[in-house]
Order: structure tokens, then sequence, then C-alpha cells
């Protein structure tokens, strides 16, 4: 028994050790992806029951936006293109110039709380969005993308009015801020904004086929 | 000269130690373990996701409140058809399956996170709308409201 202890333990042979590494790699390297996921995230309408009509909304209110098959658009029944899209809905939802042809706007009303209130007419304006069935999504996207960088134009012009900073600037502090406080501060801001400012784009019912 | 001249002997050049290579391997394999994430299924349809700039990121906490939903041309036109079809976990499915699809994967979900699900269409974006416009109102029966267009993040438009 002594003798045998004496003896010097043979090394394992750590040459197919690389070998194995490489396999688990490849494994790993073939079976997950990396890619972040993105997407722009809508509120679909609840179904309502048939019998009960909808809510009446005034005309000058709803400025109609609809994509035919030829991926041309119709704005307010009249031609109109994506890159100019971004300038109207601008222009109408807010309705400066208090057009009587454009949206309505609710009495003024205050917004956010404890010391970042601020007094804001909020609009009345939808945009209503509506497609053909041939409608290539490419461009339906194009055209949601259009109308949410309008709306989150919107939003950091009324943020940076009433708190200096725009509505991206308040996002990140929400997100990175240094200090918990600084994030809610932040957070309710964005609330507030977002009440002001609704995201107001209405997927409306498909238009039943003519 | 004669400092360069070869040792007289073996003409071979000495072997590269290897000793540290499963190190460096293993220090790969790691970073790849926990900078990556497992495939969730195999796309049986073509998906490029359309660009826009204003897309948002889904934060790594709210991945497993993902439902999804493809849409694209079927890669295996033979099986499927060449239009465009949905897909729902690993298999092809047809619209009449989308609204038990989402009541499920929301069953399984905890019932903290219910509320925050959230189903996240990745289209094609050479599709033509019409089946968009179908899963939307198959959302719409099951009261699915919240949902994502699947985009990719570009810079700018034009």
């Amino acid at each position: 028994m002594g003798r045998r202890s004496r003896k010097p333990l043979p090394e394992i042979n750590s040459g197919s050790m690389a070998d194995i590494a490489f396999l688990l790699l490849i494994f790993f390297l073939v079976t997950t992806t990396m890619d972040q996921e993105y997407g722009l995230p809508r509120e679909l309408p609840r179904k309502v029951e048939e019998k009960i009509p909808p809510p009446p909304v005034k005309e000058r209110n709803v400025l109609l936006v609809y994509v035919n098959r030829n991926n041309e658009l119709l704005v307010n029944n009249e031609y109109g293109d994506v890159k100019s899209l971004k300038e109207r809905v601008k222009t109408f939802i807010p309705n400066k110039t208090n057009r009587t042809d454009w949206p309505e706007k609710e009495a003024p009303e205050e917004y956010g709380s404890d010391g970042n209130t601020f007094v804001f007419q909020k609009s009345k304006g939808i945009v209503a969005l509506q497609n053909d069935r041939l409608t290539m999504y490419k461009t339906y996207i194009e055209v949601q993308d259009i109308l949410t960088q309008a709306f989150n134009e919107l939003r950091n012009e009324l943020a940076k009015e009433k708190y200096g900073k725009s509505y991206d600037e308040l996002s990140e502090l929400a997100d990175k801020g240094q200090t918990d406080d600084i994030q809610e501060d932040a957070s309710a801001k964005i609330e507030a904004i977002q009440k002001a400012i609704p995201m107001a784009i209405s997927e409306a019912e498909p238009i039943k086929s003519k | 000269m004669s400092k360069f001249r070869k040792k007289s002997g073996s003409g071979d050049a000495p072997g590269i130690n290897t000793a540290s290579l499963p190190d460096i391997v293993f220090m790969l394999l790691f970073f790849f373990m926990v900078a990556t994430r497992m495939r969730e299924v195999t796309l049986q349809v073509k998906v490029t996701k359309p660009g826009a700039t204003q897309s948002v990121k889904i934060a790594s906490e709210d991945r497993n409140k993902v439902i999804s939903v493809y849409v694209g041309k079927p890669t295996k036109a033979n099986l499927y058809g060449s239009a465009a079809r949905m897909q729902l976990n690993d298999v092809i499915a047809d619209l009449k399956d989308v609204g038990p699809f989402v009541l499920e994967e929301m069953n399984r979900l905890p019932e903290a996170d219910r509320k925050k699900a959230f189903v996240s269409i990745k289209a094609d974006e050479e599709i033509s709308t019409g089946i968009i416009t179908d899963i939307k109102e198959a959302l719409r029966d099951v009261d699915a409201l919240k949902i994502q267009y699947g985009t990719r993040k570009t810079a700018s438009l034009y």
C-alpha cells in the first residue's frame, strides 16, 4: 500500500479539452441569437356590439388617411404623400391658428403633479388610418412610422416648452437617470405629456368590400 | 552569420504550445452563453421586418411577455403554397387558430404579467396588409388589444 501511494499520479491528458470547448461553442453559436427586438406599439380599439352605435366624432376632428392598393395616400380626400404627411399632422392636431375646419380643443386643464404642473388645451384631433387589403405592408408601416414621428415631435415641443427638456431626453432620463428621484421625476413628466398629447392614431375598422 | 545557422539535427520548427487554447475557447463560450439568448422558433416563413425610425426596443425584462405571430411567404412553397401565411410557435397556422393560440399563451404567463403581455406581429415587408387586418380583427375578438408591429430600427427613411 505504502509503496503504491508514493508513485506519482499519471497526468490527465487535456489535449482534447479544446475540442470539447469548441463543440460547445459551436452549439451555442448555432442555437442562440443576438438580435434585439424592436417594434411600434399600438393599442387596438375594443370590440363593441354592433347594436351600440360608436360615440359620434365630429368630422372636423378627424384626419382621414387612406392608403390604397397602389400604395398612394389620400389625406382628407386629397392626394397626399408620406413626406408631407408629417407636417400635415403636426399642424392639424394642435390647430394653433384655430381654424374652424380643424380639431376642437378641450377646456384648459392642468396636467402633471406636485410642482410640475402646466395648463394645456388638449386637442380632440384623431388621425384615422385606413388601408386596402392589397396595400403593401411596408408602406403601411411607413405611414404608421411617420404618424408616430409627428406625435413624438409634438410631444418633444410641448416638453421643451413646459419642462425645458425634450420628450426624448425625458425618456432617456426615466430609463437611465442617475438617481431614483431623477427617474421618477422624469417618468411623472412623461406621463403628463402623454396625457396632454395622446397618440391619437385610430386604426379604423376595415372597410367592408365594396 | 553563423549565429543564424540552424541547429543541426532536427530541422522542424518547434511546436506551438496549445495548452492555453481551451482557456481561450472557454472564454469565448462563456461570452456567447451570457450575451445571447436561445432561438425561440425555427422560422418557416420568410420575414424581413419593415424599417421604422420610431421603433421602440423591447426591454429584456419584457421579452417573456411577448406573444409572437410571424407572417410571411412560406419557405417551403411546395408544402404550404406561395401566398403569405402565418406561423404560430413552430407550425404554419390558419386565421382561426390565432385567437385560441393567443389565449393559450396568455394563460401560460404568470398572472401578474398577463396585463402587460402583448402580441408582436412580425410580418414580412413585402406582403399585403389584408392578412394583418384579419389578424388584428381576430385579436380584437379575444380582447388581446395590446399589439406591436415588429420592425427594424432604421436611422432615417429618406
